[in-house]
């Protein structure tokens, strides 16, 4: 314990002081706040005159501001605070020879890439929830409106799956840190792999599933063979934990939404039953129907780690 | 006569080469014992065996008493290690470096910093002690490598070729450190070493490998009079070692 608390606190340290991580907090912050501004004022023209709707606190974080909405914003950008965070963390220690440093202090070897990987995950939970407060404080001056216990639970659970989500992508660059040796080659496969998972997979579900699943063409499509297709294609983009993460924040922020299938397939009565009753569900309800997408989040977060931990604790270590 | 250092048997294997061959010698506590041999004969090898950074392939060690591949971080508790080319983070200063290996050996920050500088001021860095380590010279950082294998008030100390790249005042005074070690503080040093009359200097017994193999291991009195004759008065432990080395590893295991 005492060397996992030792490598934990000065990879935290290392985490708030470095240039790097100071440089990419600034960025996300502008953006935040700049998008933040201008959803407030957007909502509160919107909004103005009208008898305030309960669950308005929310949309600050759904609707779309200048280019997107706030919560598509730390959805692009949380991988990639989880990527700058742990793509040199194994290889630099190689390279500079330190490695082999800690490696001979009475430490158990796998406190270094424990310490490491906890770091990482506390940075990400304090920087999303530095953003969410803030932006949080913005739409309280510019909105007027504070916020309920549910939406303040439903905030809660959309921070711990963010935390979850960004972890994924620290564990996977780490992983990249511990099999590649020089930095720049791990960086840019995870990059490569998170652009594959975020524009790539829907097309490759939709091949996949149309593959295995095929809609006839002509002139009769029977309604089964369509929801088949569909169904497919939802179980093969499981495996995107971007597509995983983008439903589960969808339904959690938005309590009007009760699905996770899209509006196209419904037919009318429902999209009808969808616009007549907008009575919001309850988080433990909205909870539930995403609950799958957690785990699975939780579940390929924690593989991806174990495969890192176990290449480490394998890998030779010499300093010449 | 307690050992601070036995093998027996030590084979390390890295697919069908071998780079440690069957090596059985020992270090009494206290002693100076210098490890020679050209380049590529085992000698990091064996050193990060001795430690526990390496699994050996068969054969056994005990180092202090205690066993490094079953018992590593009881053998890291007790013996400091001073590699090659030492690395430090080069963004923090010295006096950081310095606290962070503290830390990671349970020392307890009180305290912590009347310690570290007095190691500071033993190997004359007080004054540099806030700059970053990026800044500093070779001479500079092996001192402050030095530092940092003090500690941990090791019982032992393992050092990877010590004088390389020193200038010769630096030479001269890591000299004289290793042998303050041994002789005031009792703490054992084992250094690898090829450059031959450093060693012939300090060391208290040597040991010579070639590809692998321990081809010899004694006080350098005694490796003399084997291969230089009896009446030999005064010689140089580079003769001793080039008769070694031209006759090459002996056929018999």
């Amino acid at each position: 314990m005492r060397g996992l608390w030792a490598v934990y606190r000065k990879e935290l340290e290392d985490h708030f002081s470095s240039t790097r991580s100071i440089l990419l907090l600034t960025v996300i912050l502008m953006v935040g706040l700049v998008t933040a501004y201008t959803v407030g004022s957007g909502l509160r023209n919107v909004l103005e005159g009208m008898a305030k709707p309960s669950l308005v606190f929310l949309l600050l974080f759904t609707s779309t501001g200048a280019v997107f909405s706030l919560a598509q914003f730390i959805a692009f950008f949380g991988p990639l605070i989880g990527m700058v965070l742990g793509f040199d963390a194994i290889n630099r220690e190689r390279s500079a020879r330190t490695l082999s440093k800690l490696l001979s202090q009475p430490i158990y070897r796998d406190a270094v890439i424990n310490g490491k990987f906890l770091a990482g995950l506390t940075t990400i939970a304090i920087m999303l929830l530095a953003i969410v407060v803030l932006i949080s404080g913005i739409g309280l001056l510019v909105l007027g409106v504070v916020p309920g216990w549910e939406e303040i639970g439903r905030m809660f659970v959309y921070l711990v799956v963010s935390v979850i989500y960004i972890g994924f992508w620290l564990a996977l660059s780490i992983l990249c840190s511990v099999l590649f040796r020089g930095m720049a080659t791990s960086a840019l496969a995870t990059i490569a792999l998170w652009i594959f998972f975020a524009f790539f997979m829907a097309l490759v579900a939709k091949q996949a599933a149309d593959v295995i699943a095929p809609i006839p063409s002509g002139a009769s499509v029977s309604p089964e063979a369509v929801l088949k297709n569909d169904q497919v294609r939802s179980i093969i983009s499981t495996v995107s934990p971007v597509i995983l993460y983008s439903e589960a924040t969808g339904i959690v922020l938005d309590p009007l939404r009760k699905t996770t299938r899209s509006l196209v397939l419904m037919g009318p009565m429902e999209q009808l039953s969808i616009s007549r009753f907008q009575s919001p569900l309850p988080l433990i309800q909205s909870a539930l129907i995403v609950a799958p997408h957690l785990v699975s989040l939780l579940a390929i977060t924690v593989v991806c780690f174990g495969i890192s931990y176990a290449c480490f604790m394998r890998q030779e270590v010499r300093s010449t | 006569m307690v050992l601070a250092i036995e093998t027996h048997e030590l084979t390390k294997r890295y697919g069908n080469q071998i780079a440690v061959d069957a090596l059985t010698l020992d270090v009494k506590q206290g002693e100076i014992f210098g490890f020679l041999g050209p380049n590529g004969a085992g000698k990091t090898t064996t050193l990060l065996m001795l430690l526990g950074l390496s699994e050996p392939t068969s054969g056994t060690a005990r180092v202090c008493g205690y066993d490094p591949t079953r018992e590593p971080l009881q053998v890291k508790r007790l013996v400091g290690y001073l590699p090659e080319n030492v690395g430090f983070y080069e963004d923090m200063t010295a006096i950081q470096n310095l606290t962070y290996v503290a830390r990671l050996n349970g020392i307890r920050d009180s305290g912590l910093p009347g310690k570290i500088e007095g190691l500071l001021e033993q190997v004359g860095l007080l004054t540099e002690g806030r700059k970053r380590v990026g800044a500093y010279s070779r001479g500079m950082r092996q001192r402050l490598g030095i530092a940092e294998v003090l500690l941990k008030d090791p019982r032992a100390v393992f050092l990877d070729e010590p004088t390389l790249g020193l200038d010769p005042d630096g030479t001269q005074k890591m000299l004289d450190f290793i042998v303050g070690l041994g002789r005031d503080k009792g703490i054992t040093v084992f250094f690898s070493s090829h450059l031959l009359d450093q060693v012939q200097r300090i060391s208290d017994r040597v040991g010579i490998m070639l590809k692998g193999k321990l081809v010899a291991a004694g006080a350098i009195q005694e490796l003399a009079k084997q291969k230089l004759g009896v009446d030999q008065e005064r010689f140089t432990l580079e003769e001793i070692y080039m008769r070694y080395f031209r006759e090459g590893v002996p056929a018999q295991s």
